[in-house]
């Protein structure tokens, strides 16, 4: 027998289910090792920090002592380091792996950005020191303003959000603020059906209905449906471009032109700015407000699900609304506007002091690594490599709309009809290839969606290798090796969980069994 | 360009196997006039070195706070990170992964999650947490309108002794709900004071434990009246490590904690990322905003862990979500995890009372200076002082013999002449007795010299 390599391989494979051992005593399986909770292992005696010693005091706090066990399980700093090793590798991730899902970014976290991110200077700052001990600070954020109004063609930026969906609330408050001072009192906002659930979802906290507008067969926004919903009760229309089935809006710019003449305001959900950035500047497209996620395009790392930073970059007509709070160039140095104005119009404050600092850091460093050609090619290489899967599996799976396509491509289940194998399981079996699953049954807009997003950071030798994957799956599929999907995965640190039964009888928490 | 693998006999290849002759065939539905002919007007690429060398330079900058005697405060507290812990959420496995949206290859993610939602339950004195939430000031947003949701009234009452930008990030996220906010004075914030305000239309009074100004409140009183009306009672804790040797809002009846986690595994970072806590009862936790994980079984019968309750979330729910939140501060709350682990029972208290104890010997020296007043009968770690002098000044003076010794009020009131000569003093573990000495001195050569 040859393996991958060539070679012959005469030994015979010696598995242990040959030898008769189906389990082991430890559970574990060589590498893969189980592990119990920190409340299984630890208990509230145990204690991984040494800390001073404290004397005799009387205590200043009023009476309000707490007297009774808290029940925190502590373990030693081995066990802690053993804990958490463990328990990583877990998980996949962008460092193992190509991480195709769509609509998310998970591009390479280069390591420069964490280590200055870690800088004493940056890192280990108050948010309410002296103005004068923290020119540098207030440096960077200066120059991630710049960086980001100049890529996207846009005169102003907001940078306290402090994610996308949070982007989006501060650019729909910015445009109900408009309208407010316009003294119009506009109720909707439209969104394509194929838009990401933040979309709606911020548009009911600033008390907008949203009205959905269909897509057309090409899977772009209709623009005779668009035109005829537009009137004056519309305040804004929330778009993805390019959009959530990869293609870019060619309309765009009639579409902004249609919005503004019917006097409502165009937001741009930038989720997908990777496919562009360089490129295109939303400013030339007749934007309004536009959110940048800086975990995606700008490679802050997801962190397991955060912490991400959602700058958003405004018009001119919007620029005066902008929250506190922001940067300015002082006769001193540089100045932090924290308090609004009585003449003002900015609509307030979204968080707490100054927004994500740790992630403007690391994505200025991303920036200033690519500079402006190197950021052209990443929008271009995102580009290429969708294509490139694409053109090298349209043979065998159904492409939802023809491309070419930007930074990701749309696939939906026609080519499983009659497997009886289902977008979810085809995902799963993806595990076992080893690969995390690309986004699935999103965008609504297709039956069975399957979102592949590459990003720049794939050689062409990964995806070559990613592509053998998918196609030796579909072959299978077809083939009516179902079992190979439906009890998919076989090969993970756990098979499917059952999630019904998490949603019914909710555990959301460790207790000490009674 | 080092973070880009694809050689030019590659991109020739592949644009050969999409059929394509140039790059720019792939962008042909870009409308021909906003397809950049040239990079926009920005350096080029630089140098791993070249980029580390510009951020050194930035970094110099600033002054950081393990350089000088520090001891600013108001929502963001300086404590000692063990390194353990900055090692681990650097783990590229925890540090590049997704939200844990595929449970079977992200047990890591889940099982920390489910370990992280435990003790923020156990330290707050709650049922349940949620995953969590940007940080502390958006989380009190978001429990003004879960209150709502879980009382069906709309009018929320916030203590005068609520941090400042928290009331401005509730005024933000209720701004366009039909929400009614009242905002108490500064001097209202004693829980007979916010009794007597309660009506049938409040949904929520929020409170903060220890308060703005450090003051320590038992709000039980407060729970029983706002229960008696089907309201909720919210408590924000800004500095979590006081909840290792104060009273959980759980046992005076909180229905919805909030809390910035940051004290705990994570640095100042200049204000973020940090990580909001929100904890509640049980039976509200259908009306809670966020990602939540909880326990089941995988098709072998191994125990395992999902995210749970998406119903809520938008990317179901869309338009009727709880929340529009999806990304939240992950990484952080692994920080948080881990510190916590770290520490357990034990070192959780000792850290407590450590920093109760510091603040106590501040206090003390602090009072016996002529013209200083504590203006605090009870704190935690930090505390208000009032000066003969205009505190934004001070703390100027301060910082040019190399000390950050607080953070005047009259930078969150710049409209409150009252305050102008009050500053926040507060003592982590990382203060030294030297430390305090200085601070003494200084002040004392500032309050002589005038």
């Amino acid at each position: 027998m040859l393996n991958k390599q060539g070679r012959q391989t005469d030994i015979a494979t010696a598995s242990r289910l040959s030898a008769g051992a189906t389990t082991t005593h430890s559970g574990n399986k060589g590498l893969e090792q189980d592990e119990l909770l920190i409340y299984e292992i630890g208990d509230t005696q145990r204690c991984g920090v040494d800390l001073e010693e404290v004397g005799e005091f009387e205590d200043r706090l009023g009476g309000i002592t707490r007297d009774n066990e808290i029940g925190l399980a502590g373990l030693s700093e081995p066990e802690t380091m053993r804990h958490y090793t463990r328990l990583s590798r877990k998980n996949y991730a962008i460092d193992m792996g190509l991480y195709p899902l769509g609509s998310c970014t998970m591009k390479h976290n280069p390591r420069l950005n964490e280590k200055v991110a870690r800088l004493p200077g940056l890192s280990d700052i108050h948010p309410l020191q002296p103005i004068s001990t923290v020119q540098g600070a207030l440096e960077v954020m200066d120059m991630l303003a710049h960086w980001l109004k100049t890529l996207t063609g846009m005169p102003a930026v907001a940078m306290s959000p402090k994610a996308g969906a949070h982007g989006e609330l501060c650019g729909l408050m910015a445009i109900r603020s408009a309208l407010d001072k316009r003294g119009e009192n506009r109720s909707i906002v439209l969104a394509p059906e194929s838009a990401h659930g933040t979309n709606p979802a911020t548009a009911t906290l600033c008390g907008y209905k949203v009205k959905s507008i269909p897509a057309t067969e090409d899977g772009r926004v209709d623009l005779v449906a668009l035109k005829a919903a537009l009137g004056p009760d519309v305040a804004a229309i929330m778009l993805t471009n390019p959009n959530t089935c990869g293609l870019f809006e060619r309309d765009v710019i009639e579409i902004a032109d249609a919005v503004h003449e019917a006097g409502g305001y165009f937001y741009c959900d930038g989720a997908n700015f990777n496919a562009i950035v360089g490129k295109v500047r939303p400013g030339d497209l007749g934007v309004d407000a536009m959110h940048i996620n800086l975990h995606k395009t700008f490679s802050t790392p997801h962190g397991g699900g955060g912490p991400g930073a959602g700058p958003v970059v405004l018009s001119e007509a919007l620029a005066p609304f902008a929250p506190v709070p922001y940067v300015i160039h002082g006769e001193e140095g540089f100045e932090l506007v924290e308090h609004i104005a009585e003449d003002s119009d900015s609509f307030g404050r979204m968080t707490a002091f100054h927004g994500q600092m740790g992630m403007n850091i690391r994505a200025l460093a991303f920036m200033m690594s690519h500079g402006a050609d190197g950021l052209a090619r990443v929008a271009e290489d995102s580009v290429l490599n969708a294509n490139y899967i694409m053109a090298s599996l349209e043979d065998v799976m159904t492409v939802s709309y023809p491309g070419p396509c930007m930074h990701e491509c749309l696939f939906d289940d026609r080519f499983l009809a009659g497997t009886g194998v289902a977008t979810l399981d085809f995902a799963k079996a993806m595990i076992d290839e080893g690969y995390h699953p690309m986004t699935m049954y999103f965008p609504l807009v297709v039956q069975g969606a399957m979102l592949i997003e590459p990003t720049e950071s794939e050689s062409k030798q990964s995806l070559d290798q990613f592509i053998g994957s998918l196609r030796h799956l579909v072959a299978e599929a077809k083939a009516g090796n179902k079992d190979l999907f439906s009890g998919a995965p076989y090969f993970a640190p756990l098979r499917r969980l059952d999630e019904t039964l998490a949603a019914r009888k909710p555990v959301l928490r460790w207790r000490k069994s009674e | 360009m080092r973070y880009l693998p694809l050689s030019p006999s590659d991109r020739a290849e592949m644009l050969a196997k999409i059929g394509v002759d140039h790059i720019d065939d792939l962008f042909k539905d870009v409308p021909k006039s906003a397809l950049l002919k040239e990079p926009v007007d920005l350096p080029l690429h630089m140098s791993e070195m070249q980029v580390d060398r510009d951020f050194r330079a930035l970094a110099e900058k600033n002054i950081p706070a393990g350089s000088h005697p520090f001891f600013c405060s108001a929502g963001a507290y300086r404590h000692y990170v063990p390194s353990t812990v900055d090692h681990m959420i650097q783990r590229g496995e925890f540090l590049t992964a997704y939200t844990p949206y595929q449970p079977e290859i992200s047990q890591g993610t889940l099982q920390t999650l489910f370990e992280f939602q435990t003790q923020v339950a156990q330290i707050t004195g709650m049922d349940v947490a949620n995953a969590s939430m940007y940080d502390g000031s958006t989380a009190c947003g978001e429990a003004v309108l879960m209150a709502r949701r879980a009382t069906r009234k709309k009018k929320a009452i916030l203590s005068g002794s609520l941090h400042p930008q928290y009331i401005d990030v509730v005024k933000t996220a209720t701004k366009y709900t039909d929400d009614v906010t009242v905002i108490n004075p500064v001097e209202t914030y004693f829980v007979d004071d916010l009794i007597a305000q309660i009506d049938d239309e409040t949904s929520c009074v929020v409170v903060q434990n220890p308060d703005f100004f450090g003051n320590l409140q038992d709000f039980t009183a407060l729970a029983e009246a706002l229960h008696a009306r089907k309201a909720l009672l919210v408590v924000v804790v800004t500095e979590v490590v006081s909840l290792g040797a104060v009273r959980s809002p759980g046992s005076m009846g909180a229905d919805i904690v909030v809390g910035e986690g940051q004290s705990i595994g994570n640095g100042l970072n200049f204000g973020g990322p940090y990580v909001g806590l929100l904890a509640t009862r049980q039976k509200y936790v259908r009306t809670m905003p966020g990602r939540v994980c909880g326990e089941t079984v995988d098709a072998d019968g191994k125990r395992g862990y999902v995210l749970t309750l998406s119903t809520r979330e938008q990317h179901i729910r869309r338009e009727k979500a709880t929340s529009n939140i999806c990304t939240n501060a992950g990484l952080c709350t692994l920080a948080f995890t881990i510190h916590m682990t770290l520490l357990g029972e034990k070192g959780f208290r000792h850290l407590a009372r450590l920093n109760h104890s510091k603040a106590v010997k501040l206090a003390d020296k602090l009072s016996c200076v002529d013209g200083i007043q504590v203006l605090n009968d009870s704190f935690f770690n930090e505390f208000t002082i009032s000066l003969p002098l205009n505190a934004a000044k001070v703390i100027e003076s301060l910082a040019d013999v190399e000390i950050l010794g607080g953070v005047p009020l009259s930078r969150l009131y710049p409209n409150n002449e009252k305050l102008s000569n009050q500053m926040l003093v507060a003592v982590t573990e990382t203060v030294t007795e030297d430390d305090m000495d200085r601070l003494v001195t200084e002040l004392k050569e500032l309050i002589n010299a005038k």
